[in-house]
């Protein structure tokens, strides 16, 4: 087990390092001179705010320091939770705009990726076998799978929000309201919530869907189940076995696609005029605020590495090969 | 069976069950393709034919796919404007003159979607071209040589695993900009390999003890040799699978990245025009006929390579004809 983890541990140390890394390299790549681009880009005219930005641009880039420096300063900012100054929301550090939209991307994130692999998985699971319902099941979830998140929620947006009127298609809350703790507050924020959090929920639903079912007339057909079907087991028995152990590529199949979900949630996000993480990628794109940009796919990415590392816990948790030192949960 | 767990996709690029293909309890049993390891290559090439146009999936996902291929490729001919052009009158719904009716500018939408068509097939071809080819590479490279060599390569495959690649490709669009189509289907596929190189890793070491590749060394033929002529044509129809996920994930990556508005600028896509169809309030205007085409043409197309590829699988593996 200390074995696998630390293996395990030594990716994601890498990963976040190249992740960092690339954060740092690809402004630098940019033709020209980046401070000026940048400024011209934000298209500001108060000529304070230009000064103030020019000298910000050039103190943190710390162009006229060796390339060693500027990388290890960078880290060192990092480290001090130092992302820069948004440029859009202008004095407000980039931490500060990245986490008040957190709990807005997690909200609908956390829920709908939980549901789509519980439903997912049990529909899957009843799918195999089921001649009727693996008719159905399994074209329709072809067809879920292969639509673009944004293509959903938009359906959505129109069809329950404009066309029915029986959700807001916009924002996270009603922009009459002030955010407070009162029950007409949660409730808004409820109404907000429902469309994003199903359109997220229903793309993903049916890949799980697929590769359970897929997974589970595997499982079926191996020796074990034969074995157990010989001795007389009940067919719920065997079918309860092929589901434990099609369980484990799934749940290392939800570390795989964390990243293609997220950035489902982002564009779904930007569907709704939702004021997560995916609104201020679009914010910051129209903006021209790179500083907010590059702050918010750090968080991204060091998000979806702490994920990934839940993830493989819980896979000691439920794969007893891992806890002792057998094969099992490669790399 | 196997192969269509190993294959199936979940949204873009891997799908659960692609690990499962390292399973201890599922590598004896790879795939079709290696399965049909003894079997000269090319020689099937008719049975193979024969039995894909007996197989309803493969037909229908084909005709599908190949219908709206040509629509992109033979549309434009047939077309009287240009997809920007302000053409006729503003938010027209569908007409004779206008099949998919015009966006709140009067563009013809039917126009703009055929242009679409055409950058996502290409985005699809260049997209999942370039990660199926890194992908094979060091798949190979890996499970062919090992030890060291096999220690690294590993290592950055899971490192790309597990960076969310669409956030790179955001930061990369967002500052290095991404003026054509080609431009972006390179970007896409840079990071859309690890999950190839993975499985075909895993393909090429059981097959490298084989006795054909002893053969093959004795004889005194180069690495790159015995990877092209003796590793690979065993996994053929794993590769052609594979190159047809790849393809559906790199247009609805590609898709997306146009929606945020980080698209070509030279070109029009499927995903733009959900973005300006969005961004000039189509929704509550009420002009479907402007953002359903558009989402509807990726859904059927992506959808159907899916579809194709698990009758693929049946033709491919010969076990799974009769279910």
């Amino acid at each position: 087990m200390r074995g696998y983890l630390a293996r395990k541990t030594l990716v994601y140390g890498v990963t976040f390092v190249v992740a960092v890394t690339l954060n740092w390299l690809i402004p630098r790549l940019m033709p020209g001179d980046p401070v000026q681009r940048m400024v011209a880009r934000a298209a500001v005219q108060h000529p304070e705010t230009i000064a103030s930005m020019t000298e910000y641009y050039e103190r943190t880039f710390g162009l006229d320091l060796p390339i060693w420096q500027q990388y290890l300063n960078y880290w060192a900012a990092l480290f001090r939770g130092d992302l820069g100054t948004s440029v859009w929301l202008f004095p407000t550090p980039v931490s500060q705009v990245v986490l008040d939209a957190v709990p807005y991307t997690l909200g609908i994130m956390i829920p709908a990726i939980l549901l789509s692999f519980v439903v997912g998985n049990s529909v899957g699971a009843m799918a195999a076998r089921s001649r009727w319902l693996d008719n159905v099941a399994l074209p329709v979830g072809y067809l879920i799978t292969a639509m673009p998140y944004m293509w959903l929620a938009i359906l959505l947006a129109w069809g329950f929000g404009v066309a029915l009127g029986w959700f807001p298609v916009a924002g996270g809350y009603d922009f009459g309201l002030v955010p407070q703790w009162s029950w007409s507050f949660a409730g808004d924020l409820l109404q907000h919530w429902v469309l994003p959090f199903l359109s997220l929920f229903l793309v993903s639903l049916g890949g799980w869907a697929i590769g359970m079912r897929n997974l589970i007339i595997y499982e079926l057909e191996s020796d074990y189940a034969n074995y157990l079907a010989a001795l007389g087991a009940p067919r719920r028995l065997i079918r309860q076995y092929a589901f434990r152990n099609a369980m484990l590529p799934q749940i290392t199949g939800l570390a795989l696609q964390l990243g293609t979900i997220l950035g489902g949630a982002l564009v779904t996000e930007i569907v709704f005029a939702y004021p997560g993480l995916g609104k201020l990628v679009l914010s910051a794109i129209q903006n021209q605020d790179f500083f907010l940009l590059q702050g918010t796919l750090l968080f991204v990415v060091i998000g979806v590495l702490l994920a990934n590392f839940v993830i493989d816990i819980v896979y000691v948790l439920v794969d007893p090969r891992t806890r002792t030192g057998l094969t099992g949960g490669t790399a | 069976m196997r192969e269509e767990k190993g294959m199936t996709a979940t949204q873009p690029v891997a799908g659960p069950g692609i690990e499962a293909s390292e399973q201890p309890g599922v590598t004896g049993a790879t795939s079709g393709g290696v399965m049909a390891g003894g079997r000269k290559p090319g020689g099937d090439t008719r049975e193979t034919l024969y039995f894909a146009l007996r197989n309803p999936k493969v037909v229908i996902g084909a005709v599908v796919v190949l219908g709206f291929l040509l629509v992109g490729l033979i549309g434009p001919a047939f077309l009287r404007f240009a997809p920007m052009d302000y053409a006729g009158p503003p938010m027209a719904p569908p007409s004779a003159d206008f099949p998919f009716g015009t966006t709140t500018f009067g563009q013809d939408v039917f126009a703009q979607f055929v242009a679409g068509l055409r950058s996502t097939f290409l985005v699809g071809l260049l997209g999942g071209g370039v990660s199926a080819v890194i992908g094979m590479a060091i798949g190979f490279v890996a499970g062919y040589r090992g030890g060291l060599i096999d220690e690294l390569l590993n290592m950055l495959t899971n490192v790309v695993l597990v960076i969310p690649g669409f956030v790179v490709l955001i930061i990369i669009n967002a500052y290095l900009g991404v003026r054509s189509v080609p431009m972006q289907a390179l970007y896409i596929g840079v990071f859309s390999w690890p999950w190839v190189a993975r499985a075909v890793r895993a393909q090429t070491l059981s097959l490298r003890t084989r006795d054909f590749i002893d053969l093959a060394k004795l004889s005194g033929v180069g690495v790159g040799t015995i990877l092209r002529r003796e590793v690979a044509p065993n996994m053929y129809s794993y590769l052609f699978m594979t190159f047809v996920l790849l393809f559906g994930g790199s247009i609805l990556t590609a898709a997306s990245l146009d929606f945020i508005g980080l698209g070509p600028t030279n070109a029009m896509s499927l995903g733009l025009m959900m973005n300006q169809a969005v961004q000039w309030s189509a929704l509550h205007l009420g002009l479907w006929w402007w953002f359903i085409p558009p989402g509807l043409g990726i859904t059927l197309i992506v959808g159907s390579l899916y579809i194709m590829n698990v009758g693929l699988d049946e033709v491919f593996n010969p076990k799974l004809r009769e279910m």
